[in-house]
């Protein structure tokens, strides 16, 4: 699911630029190929690009520059209303004259579809996503979570091969707010919809996607399914933007054997794994993630470099505990332990050495 | 006598400006130059003399009778001196709103010694109202629309074929219904006999119906001088004092056509119910203002004849056009060759009666 | 825990039953609350219920005749106008002793004008014997028959009795009558002749217009409004004080500038004939009628249609119209079955409020309106002012207002009250 050719791109961005103003651009030069089935998500922080994108899809927005198609077909020029994408909105746009049954009937009836097939599939998607009782209400009276299943309920029962959705859960609590995400990636699996997901959320990103698309300063900063994304992160933004992280400056010496010997700025040496630092002399930045710190050092490969460490704080949290410590100079360095019968509490104050895996440190652009 | 009044009023009036310090003093009239030649001819030199008097001049004479009927049902008098036509002085004195003035001894004698009442003769219409003015509303034409006959008759107004065009006339039936008849034949003493039937009625209006669709209806004076300066109207009537300075002041095409001028007059009313102290100051300056020179003084501002008999000789140029007032007076022996004296009295009996008729007729 | 456990009221826990424990809680709370509201209600109460029920009032009050003439009104109740006679000297005698004392009070000539509403001639009759009727001697210069008609021979007209005798209630019906072009005759009640009724065509023609107004402001205000409600802030804010504009100008100002530009010798005119479009000899008349009056108010009343419709649609996120784009419907289908629905309460209160204020409004129509143009509040402020009809305007009014709530009610069947916002 990786490669995607252009060839069999059900969606495809080809050199897209945006500009509101005409001196910046939101967007910049952007290619993106989606595939049939697909559940994308593009992930990053407000004004990164990201929503500019969905719309420009949807067809609210138009592209300053370059291509966008559709299976094939190019869509600059077709208005909104003939591109047949369903759309889920953040605050879900449920049109408030209109009772549940005739929001759902809306899209069917602007299709010209006959009366008793459009009760048909109305009664079916609102069984889809549970909400079969509540035709008759209007939304104000149903509560969040209700609201986003008819919204979504919505953007599919006119049956689009592709819908997007602008951050539809960001309005509900925490716990339903999963539980949504849970059944959303079920239904679209089940229907075979090729979805584009716009959120702001990691979590929500790496839970429920096929690929991110992680967006920043108008540019796909990287395009990888969530595992690859967390655990090999190509940029030092990425590496920060997805899960907690910690980062460590320095300079590379050398780099031999796909391994590369960083100088931090206190004068110690690690091993990192070399991601975008090419040779000896470069600034970089070590991304290390708090689970793959080892405080044990029995358990490092012998001859592993070792770090100095102070204890600062000690958070039990449960199930994990969080240790945050003070590493060559830098106080928030975090570690996060499983809550195991041999694990060590430690003790503020504590002197301890932490190592790693050459393979878990990445060394980063600065 | 006199002198011992006069001296009188102005120790208590000084007695009181001792005790209190300036008095404020609201008084009523119609706005624009009209209401600036009473400033300038009576107010400010009274003030020059008086320095503890101010007068606050408040524009509603036009609703003179509403509102001092209003202030008398809630009991709150704001006013000290009003400005009315004959007839609203004839309401106001009729229900008592207004207070008697005895012309021997509240007002000036004319310099020769006659006593006010005589001088002032007619036009001091009833015992609270103190003429100030004789105006007249008359009719004015472009001289450039007229052709080489300009019209000297009133009839002419009816006269379609010869004088084609817009006239501007007033919207209310006084004036109207008069000229009507007059020129529909009847003559000018029989015209309120004729009026006070109801054939008498339908033929002013049918008389009207004639130029009916060529009217231009007004109602405030100054838009008779602006439809003519603009060439909406070809004539229209209005009060002589705006046509007088639409021609002598702003130049404009205008002729004046004084006959059957509608004469009526224009005086003070005091207010009943004004306290002591208000009321010994406002008679004070009521005796001024209308003493023989200072009603003469007030025709320097505005074309508007004073009403005393004894200021007619003393009428003198215009303050800033230099010009011989007098010619320009609707007193004017040359221009009140035919008048039309409209009777108050009648119109206070039939005015609801025909102004219901009137509009009626004017939205069929 | 079971009723029956509780058969008495809930008690507090002093001992007190619950329900006054409660109400004595509230009643300073709500004592509170009133004691803030009450300079609101104290002002509202002065300003604007008591001259409505005054209003009211006036529109049937009549205590002038009975009050003035007491005695009168009393010998007049045995007095048969159909057989065609004077009353007996009785009634005159009374009429005597009645106007010596109103002649004292001053109050003869105010129920002359009263009366001469309903009989032309009266306001004179009462003034003219009140000068006369002064010197008599109630007991040595009877009879007083002849002698009041010989001062006026007024009096020896059977109709002026009969007005009196109509009219000697404390409270009538006549100012209703007449402000429904009815009349109260020996046969009872009719329609005025054609050449007396107005009331009803300016009724309706205020109606009309101001039906004509409020479309036209809607018309012209919807799009201004939506344009306010969806540009970028800083346009919309140039936008806005465009619209707000004409509130800084006087009145009179405007509707003097609508007659410059409407006018035969006007700038619309001169500029149709300067193009072709209009011959010279036959100019446009677009103002002193019905088509001036509309245009100067809907340009005056515009700012209200224009403000309560875009605070509503202020509120209506524009993620409506995309999710119905979204759902396949073309830019008119959204807009009408998915934005429009949502602006009708802004509609509501714009046109509740410009309806409101045209009916209402008088200075336009009176310096633009010509004949044809003008309304039914120019008589009101005709018979206020100038006329001092008090009672006929009171009446005329109280129809205006009774037709407002008439039209509210239907509206609030139709469309519903609750459906009204300003924002």
């Amino acid at each position: 699911m990786t490669d995607h050719g252009a060839g069999d791109a059900f969606v495809l961005f080809e050199r897209v630029q945006k500009s509101y103003d005409g001196e910046t651009l939101v967007v910049k030069d952007l290619n993106l190929s989606i595939a049939k089935g697909e559940f994308l998500t593009m992930l990053g922080p407000s004004g990164s690009g990201k929503t500019t994108c969905l719309m420009m899809l949807a067809g609210f927005e138009t592209a300053t520059h370059g291509e966008i198609r559709l299976a094939g077909r190019p869509i600059n020029n077709i208005p909104p209303h003939k591109r047949g994408i369903g759309m889920v909105f953040q605050n879900y746009a449920l049109f408030p004259h209109m009772t549940i049954a005739e929001n759902l009937a809306f899209p069917l009836e602007v299709r010209k579809m006959g009366k008793s097939e459009r009760e048909e599939k109305v009664r079916r998607a609102l069984d889809m996503v549970q909400m079969g009782k509540f035709g008759g209400r209007r939304p104000a009276q149903l509560s969040g979570g209700q609201q986003q299943r008819v919204a979504l309920a919505r953007a599919l029962v006119f049956e689009p091969e592709l819908v997007l959705m602008d951050e539809p859960l960001g309005a509900l609590d925490k716990q339903l707010r999963e539980h949504m995400q849970f059944e959303i990636k079920r239904i679209a699996d089940g229907l075979g919809i090729t979805v584009v997901y716009v959120t702001h959320d990691q979590t929500e990103a790496l839970t429920m996607s096929d690929r991110v698309a992680v967006f920043n300063d108008g540019v796909i900063q990287q395009l990888a399914p969530p595992d690859k994304l967390y655990e090999e992160p190509e940029n030092s933004f990425v590496a920060q933007f997805i899960g907690e992280n910690n980062t460590l400056e320095g300079v590379v010496k050398e780099i031999r054997n796909g391994v590369a010997l960083v100088e931090l700025d206190d004068g110690e040496l690690i091993d990192c794994k070399p991601v975008n630092v090419s040779r000896p002399g470069e600034r970089t930045r070590v991304s290390i993630r708090p689970e793959r710190v080892e405080m044990n050092k029995a358990r490092l490969q012998p001859g592993a470099h070792t770090l100095k460490a102070e204890v600062l704080e000690f958070i039990y949290m449960g199930d994990i505990f969080r240790t945050r410590l003070r590493v060559a100079g830098n106080d928030e360095f975090v570690v996060k332990t499983r809550n195991a019968p041999d694990q060590r509490r430690m003790q503020p104050g504590e002197q301890i050495e932490i190592g790693w895996l050459p393979t878990d440190c990445r060394a980063l652009d600065a | 006598m006199k002198t011992t009044h006069l001296l009188l009023a102005t120790s208590a009036l000084a007695m009181s400006a001792g005790a209190a310090s300036a008095v404020d003093l609201t008084f009523v009239s119609w706005g624009g130059a009209y209401q600036e030649s009473q400033l300038k001819a009576y107010a400010e030199p009274y003030m020059a003399a008086h320095p503890d008097v101010n007068i606050i001049w408040d524009e509603s004479s036009a609703e003179a009778v509403a509102k001092l009927r209003a202030m008398n049902e809630a009991g709150n008098l704001t006013w000290d001196l009003v400005d009315v036509t004959v007839s609203d002085s004839m309401r106001l004195c009729d229900e008592g709103l207004a207070r008697p003035i005895d012309g021997a001894t509240e007002l000036a004698a004319a310099p020769d010694g006659t006593d006010a009442d005589t001088d002032f003769g007619a036009t001091r219409v009833n015992e609270c109202f103190v003429p100030q003015i004789v105006y007249s509303t008359t009719w004015g034409y472009r001289t450039d629309l007229v052709g080489d006959t300009p019209p000297t008759s009133v009839c002419d107004v009816f006269d379609l074929a010869k004088y084609p065009g817009k006239r501007a006339m007033q919207k209310r039936p006084i004036d109207n219904v008069e000229w009507a008849l007059y020129c529909d034949g009847v003559a000018k003493e029989d015209i309120y006999s004729v009026l006070s039937t109801d054939e008498g009625v339908a033929r002013a209006f049918a008389k009207l119906d004639t130029i009916k669709d060529q009217v231009v209806w007004w109602t405030a004076g100054a838009e008779t001088p602006q439809l003519l300066a603009d060439g909406e109207v070809v004539m229209g009537s209005t009060f002589n004092g705006r046509l007088f300075s639409a021609i002598a002041e702003q130049n404009q095409p205008i002729g004046m056509l004084w006959d059957m001028q509608s004469y009526d007059i224009d005086g003070w009313i005091v207010p009943t119910g004004l306290s002591p102290e208000k009321e010994a100051i406002v008679m004070d300056f009521l005796m001024f203002a209308t003493d023989t020179q200072r009603l003469a003084d007030q025709a320097k501002y505005i074309s508007y004849g004073p009403a005393r008999a004894s200021s007619a000789p003393l009428v003198g140029k215009h303050e800033a056009l230099g010009i011989e007032m007098a010619p320009h007076m609707p007193t004017d022996p040359a221009n009140a060759t035919n008048v039309l004296h409209y009777d108050y009295t009648w119109w206070a009996d039939h005015r609801d009666d025909i102004d219901a008729k009137f509009q009626a007729w004017l939205a069929q | 825990m079971s009723e029956t456990t509780h058969a008495g009221p809930m008690l507090a826990a002093d001992g007190t039953p619950l329900k006054r424990s409660l109400a004595r809680a509230l009643r300073r709370q709500k004592l509170r609350a009133l004691a803030l509201i009450a300079p609101l209600l104290i002002f509202v109460l002065l300003t604007f219920v008591t001259p409505i029920v005054s209003m009211l009032w006036r529109s049937v009050e009549n205590a002038i005749v009975p009050e003035t003439l007491p005695l009168t009104v009393e010998a007049l109740k045995d007095w048969d106008p159909t057989r065609g006679e004077l009353p007996e000297e009785a009634v005159f005698a009374a009429m005597v002793t009645d106007l010596q004392a109103a002649v004292k009070a001053k109050t003869h000539t105010k129920l002359g004008t009263r009366l001469n509403y309903e009989n032309p001639g009266i306001s004179s009759l009462f003034r003219s014997t009140g000068r006369n009727v002064g010197k008599w001697d109630l007991a040595a210069d009877g009879p007083f028959k002849e002698k009041l008609i010989e001062a006026d021979k007024g009096w020896g007209d059977i109709e002026v009795w009969k007005t009196l005798q109509r009219y000697s209630g404390h409270y009538t019906a006549g100012y209703f009558l007449n402000a429904a072009d009815l009349e109260n005759t020996a046969e009872g009640i009719q329609l005025r002749p054609e050449e007396q009724r107005i009331y009803m065509t300016l009724f309706i023609r205020t109606m009309w217009m101001s039906l004509m107004i409020t479309g036209s402001c809607l018309l012209l205000g919807y799009p201004v409004a939506w344009l306010l409600a969806n540009l970028r802030a800083s346009t919309s804010n140039v936008l806005m004080i465009l619209v707000l504009l004409p509130f800084w100008t006087s009145l009179l100002v405007r509707t003097s500038a609508w007659k410059v530009l409407l006018q035969q010798q006007g700038v619309i005119n001169d500029l149709l004939v300067w193009v072709g479009l209009v011959d010279d000899a036959n100019r446009l008349v677009m103002i002193n009628n019905q088509f001036g009056t509309i245009i100067a108010m809907t340009h005056i009343l515009l700012p209200f249609m224009i403000l309560p419709l875009y605070s509503v649609m202020k509120t209506i996120p524009p993620s409506y119209l995309r999710a119905a784009k979204s759902l396949g419907a073309t830019n008119w289908t959204a807009f009408w079955r998915v934005y429009f629905p949502q602006s009708v309460p802004g509609i509501g209160a714009g046109s509740i409020l410009v309806f409101i204020l045209a009916i209402g409004y008088y200075i336009t129509p009176e310096l633009v309106g010509g004949t044809q143009g003008v309304f039914i509040s120019n008589r009101i402020a005709f018979h206020i002012s100038s006329s001092l009809n008090w009672g006929l305007a009171a009446a005329l009014g109280t129809i205006l207002l009774s037709l407002v709530l008439l039209l509210y009610y239907v509206y609030d069947k139709i469309v519903g009250i609750d459906n009204v916002k300003l924002g």
